[in-house]
């Protein structure tokens, strides 16, 4: 028996870049077909511009990115509801240009600044970082940004600048949330200086290499990958350098709960759950809980940074 | 309609009500299995494991305060037939607290024992939730009619523990819930009317209790056991189908 080997137009042929980003592709479409769907029961939300950016390596976790419809979809953003479905529902009420930032404290650059300006001349890269909710579930995120410390620089922080201080803007009416007294609004939130010079701390402006959705914290949202989400203030409008510990919300709502510092650490339990573990979002059914790691899995690169801090007292 | 007019009342429920009601609380599981499967366009999300452990544990909830309202709505609406419905919504109830937990147990800590044994010890409204899961067992096993005529009087006692169940279960939730109280307190506010209206119904009893006592004082003292027995669940077990 003769065997035939069937001739394969070159055109058939699936060209390498559509090959080796066919789950981008694949999510994309996925993506798509989410929102034509959604489409037609709510609001269009535009589709966000695509970014230029390269991707860097050196910053990224070597593993499989959630969907986009999972990064967002399900969504911590009390400003628009307290529903992980609520702001994917309610963010397109959010203007994100024109936007503007306004730089406060102990800094010689201060005052209000369009978001524009302060994006100009920023090399915006892809990091996949790992994100772990203090809620005890995580994904991993292809962010897209640059580093924080590359925009705290321009601002020239003084040497009593010990802590800086993020907050989110406060509208009632484009974050209907805010109507509700949950949460102490605006959003703030803070680091330690040396925190947010750290090279993996990043202001985000995309996912999936598209400008932010509104939902995730368009169109300027912070990510420290060590700590817990809470700790990345969305929307931000508010850069301030302070010399004193910045109040911050979560800490204010439950002090025995929530920390200043927040970093992802298996051993300090909170008060009322586990730390130990979490549930990867979109993993295998029975195979998504895994072990949390300490700072997150990045205690090489900042472990350092708490040397001799006792981390029960300082969670 | 017609039908149904012909029917005498014990048959009402017995073809028509009851079948409703089993039908309508087991609507909830079927909406998610469908969205479990992703049928008919029903999804459970980005994280369907939190998706099904909350609608059973909600589920289970609002049956048990249904359960809770039998009482109030018999004597307030002059519906004393309600009853028939009690036992059938009580163990719904049960259906969806072991769903919940079983959901917990197997798709959340993924058959993690160790695991289970640290969150019931370690984290208090898991405790409360879980303890509330073991107190109502002893009365999803008393619910046949073979055990309420076995235990007599002590089945009323026993069943009594459905308070205690459903104040567990309500602060179970309130415990778990990060910020957003508001819908946790709901229920709790549903949960103090039910408990409420049979503690006012109770002091009220006793009072005319008292007065008749004071009335007819040398002749016939009031019997303490039934003014006791009749501020629980009201009615005999023999007379409950």
């Amino acid at each position: 028996m003769r065997i035939r080997v069937p001739r394969i137009a070159p055109s058939e042929i699936t060209p390498p870049e559509v090959y080796f980003n066919r789950r981008t592709l694949l999510a994309g479409a996925l993506a798509g077909g989410a929102s034509a769907l959604l489409r037609a029961a709510e609001p269009a939300q535009p589709q966000g511009a695509a970014l230029s950016y390269t991707k860097n390596a050196q910053y990224s976790v070597n593993e499989q990115p959630n969907k986009l419809e999972e990064i967002a979809g399900y969504n911590n953003f009390y400003e628009f509801g307290t529903d992980k479905e609520s702001p994917s529902k309610n963010a397109h009420s959010l203007k994100t240009r024109p936007w503007s930032v306004t730089v406060h404290g102990e800094a010689e650059v201060r005052g209000t600044f369009d978001l524009e300006d302060l994006l100009k001349g920023q090399a915006l890269e892809e990091r996949i970082y790992r994100f772990r909710c203090v809620e005890a579930w995580s994904l991993v995120v292809p962010w897209v940004g640059f580093p924080l410390s590359s925009l705290l620089a321009r601002f020239k922080p003084t040497s009593k600048a010990k802590f800086v201080e993020f907050t989110t803007l406060l509208d009632p009416h484009q974050m209907p949330g805010q109507r509700v007294p949950v949460l102490n609004w605006p959003y703030v939130e803070g680091l330690r200086i040396d925190e947010a010079m750290h090279p993996l701390t990043l202001m985000v402006v995309g996912l999936y290499g598209r400008v932010l959705p509104n939902q995730d914290g368009a169109p300027l949202r912070l990510i420290v990958p060590w700590k817990y989400g809470f700790k990345g203030v969305k929307s931000i409008v508010k850069i301030g350098f302070t010399a004193v510990q910045p109040r911050t919300t979560w800490n204010i709502a439950a002090p025995n709960e929530y920390g200043f510092y927040a970093n992802v650490n298996p051993q300090v339990d909170h008060p009322r759950w586990s730390q130990a573990s979490e549930r990867r979002i979109g993993a295998p059914f029975l195979a998504a809980r895994r072990p949390t790691l300490p700072f997150n899995g990045y205690a090489d690169q900042v472990a350092s940074l708490y040397q001799g801090m006792d981390l029960r007292r300082y969670f | 309609m017609n039908v149904i007019r012909k029917l005498n009342v014990a048959q009402r429920y017995r073809y028509v009500y009851k079948p409703l009601v089993f039908i309508a609380s087991l609507l909830p599981f079927a909406w998610l299995a469908c969205a479990a499967l992703g049928w008919y366009g029903f999804s459970l999300g980005a994280d369907p494991v939190k998706k099904l452990e909350h609608e059973c544990g909600k589920t289970a909830l609002n049956l048990l305060l249904l359960t809770l309202a039998v009482t109030p709505v018999r004597e307030l609406a002059g519906l004393p037939q309600v009853l028939r419905l009690r036992r059938m919504l009580g163990l719904f109830a049960f259906f969806y607290v072991v769903l919940h937990f079983t959901i917990y147990l197997t798709l959340d800590l993924e058959l993690n024992w160790r695991l289970l044994g640290a969150d019931i010890a370690k984290r208090p409204y898991i405790t409360i939730g879980f303890t509330a899961l073991l107190l109502l067992i002893p009365l999803a096993l008393t619910s046949t009619n073979g055990m309420m005529r076995r235990l007599g009087r002590r089945w009323h006692s026993l069943h009594r523990l459905v308070y205690v169940i459903a104040i567990l279960g309500v602060w179970h939730f309130y415990w778990q819930v990060k910020r957003d109280v508001r819908e946790p307190l709901i229920y709790a506010g549903v949960l103090t009317l039910l408990l409420g209206y049979r503690v006012v119904r109770a002091s009220a009893r006793r009072r005319a209790a008292a007065a008749r006592a004071v009335h007819s004082a040398p002749a016939r003292p009031a019997d303490p056991v039934t003014s006791t027995s009749r501020s629980g669940p009201t009615l005999r077990p023999s007379a409950s189908d």
